[in-house]
């Protein structure tokens, strides 16, 4: 019997190998984790990616700049407002356009509320993933306060595509105000019962407190931003560094921790949605009177030249790199997204956890698989 | 340190380099065979301290096939730009950065698997969107009758 067993290889110390995904729950989309696991710990990670990978950047090289901020909105789908603003930050840097200050400030207000949604749908699937199927229900019904208001104003829920090189597609909706304060006032009250299920609870710190480690030398090292990186200890926001758009004239504080854990990378962004609320608090009530665009040239070429633009994502440091020679399609247009960068550390923090801890670990890194295939 | 600061001490670095002052950062163009040794230069030396790699990006100019690495101090805040070209379009090849940043492993495989520029000592180099039938498609040269229409 005993000699059995051995041949089937149940006892036996070597390494086992099993997939995890492309159509698994927890890695949120179409993620291939190859894992060698060692009984149900893990020795290694790694991860096949290419399953939605569109070839963004080559699509890019034969359209011009207007027709590039809709394909960013499918990058990172969370971060649609975001990624489009970092487009046109790029394009009107390099055209030395002035924007005025009316565009600065609602273009601030909808990245912060697309923050506020990003973070809410972090903290539901986050839950979701960890078994509390109440989270799931409790974030998106905030999250469609927020998409209320896109649609309202952009038309779209998700994938807004509200910038234009130059400024805004459209002007606000005349409720826009009214409506965002609307929300504020509602989500002030419904923020502390994201504490209440999730961060205070005794079986999610118990999975989540100490997993995952990452120090702050590794973070710099494999290049982790965003509130992952920042639960490190590593001071990356690009909104405190260079400030674009408006954030130069807003006050607010960088969420920095040190421990680096698991619990900790999730609770940056539970603080985050308050530091956003307080910009939005800053800013709503001051929109100025103004033209809602700048008048561009309908084909639009950039001098040549190389340019180079980050804004901070809801993931992290997104960076929008152009190469143009004076025609109006770039040479060469590279997205350096977070969750790319981000997906490099998993190995590095996953390894010697278990199974049931990597699904914690990878869902606090917050994964958006469009941005990482492009 | 700023831009006029960083280009004068990148050039005390290396002779063979040439550095000059760009639109935002400082650039330096380097030859391929002195690219890691600059590369733990201003990863090591106190005043520059670029510890944190954004990112690799793969260029084919027409002719030449080169990298732009993007760096950044974390420690000053300060950003610089580091070039590196190649005409050898049948065998591109640079040295890996993957023992200086570990962030390069994943980024040196993506311009792999984009451009067919080769990392030599990167520990894993392998295609990583798309499979080996695949030519490189982000060179200028490749051709896809089927979904890329030319006008």
């Amino acid at each position: 019997m005993e000699e059995e067993v051995k041949q089937t290889g149940i006892n036996e110390q070597e390494e086992y190998i099993i997939n995890m995904g492309p159509q698994h729950p927890s890695t949120h989309g179409v993620l291939r984790l190859v894992l060698s696991l060692k009984g149900e710990v893990v020795k290694n990670v790694e991860p096949h990616l290419g399953y939605i990978h569109r070839g963004i950047e080559k699509m890019c090289e034969s359209i011009t700049y207007q027709q590039i901020i809709h394909l960013t909105d499918r990058m990172d789908y969370l971060s649609a407002h975001i990624n489009n603003e970092a487009v046109c930050l790029n394009v009107e840097k390099a055209l030395e356009v002035e924007i005025p200050d009316r565009i600065k400030i609602i273009r601030t207000i909808m990245s912060e509320l697309t923050r506020i949604q990003s973070h809410q749908l972090f903290w539901a699937s986050f839950g979701m993933d960890l078994g509390g199927l109440t989270c799931f229900f409790y974030g998106l019904r905030d999250r469609e306060k927020v998409l209320d208001i896109f649609e309202e104003t952009c038309g779209s829920r998700m994938i807004v595509s509200y910038n234009c090189p130059g400024g805004l597609m459209y002007d606000i909706h005349p409720n826009f105000q009214k409506r965002v304060k609307e929300f504020l006032k509602y989500f002030r009250k419904k923020l502390p019962e994201y504490d209440q299920l999730l961060t205070g609870n005794v079986i999610f710190r118990e999975r989540t407190v100490g997993i995952g480690k990452l120090s702050l030398e590794d973070a710099i090292s494999y290049g982790v931003t965003g509130p992952s990186g920042r639960a490190s200890g590593f001071s990356c926001d690009v909104r405190k560094h260079e400030p674009y758009s408006a954030y130069d004239r807003v006050r607010f504080n960088e969420i920095l921790f040190t421990e680096g854990d698991t619990f900790h990378r999730y609770f940056a962004r539970i603080q985050e949605m308050k530091e956003s609320m307080n910009i939005i608090d800053q800013l709503i009530d001051n929109i100025p009177e103004g033209p809602y665009a700048v008048k561009m040239k309908p084909v639009i070429k950039l001098p040549e030249g190389e340019y180079f633009q980050r804004v901070e994502t809801a993931r992290g440091e997104l960076g929008v790199y152009i190469i143009s020679d004076g025609n109006k399609n770039p040479v060469r247009v590279k997205f350096r997204s977070p969750n790319f960068v981000n997906l490099g550390v998993l190995n590095h923090i996953a390894r010697d956890f278990k199974i049931a801890d990597l699904v914690a670990i990878g869902g606090s890194l917050d994964m958006i698989i469009p941005d990482i295939d492009r | 340190m700023n831009k006029t600061e960083l280009v004068i001490f990148v050039k005390s670095l290396s002779q063979e380099c040439e550095v000059k002052e760009g639109r935002q950062f400082a650039e330096a163009t380097v030859p391929a065979s002195s690219l890691h040794s600059l590369a733990v230069q201003l990863r090591e030396k106190e005043v520059c301290s670029f510890d944190f790699l954004v990112s690799i990006t793969g260029v084919d100019y027409g002719q030449d096939l080169g990298a732009v690495y993007h760096l950044r101090s974390t420690k000053h805040g300060h950003m610089m730009v580091l070039k590196v070209r190649t005409n050898d379009r049948e065998n591109p090849h640079f040295d890996s950065v993957t023992d200086i940043w570990k962030s390069a492993d994943f980024l040196e495989r993506e311009v792999y698997d984009l451009l067919g520029i080769k990392f030599t000592n990167h520990p894993d180099l392998r295609r990583l969107f798309l499979d080996n039938s695949w030519g490189f498609p982000l060179r200028k040269d490749y051709v896809d009758d089927i979904n890329i229409v030319t006008k």
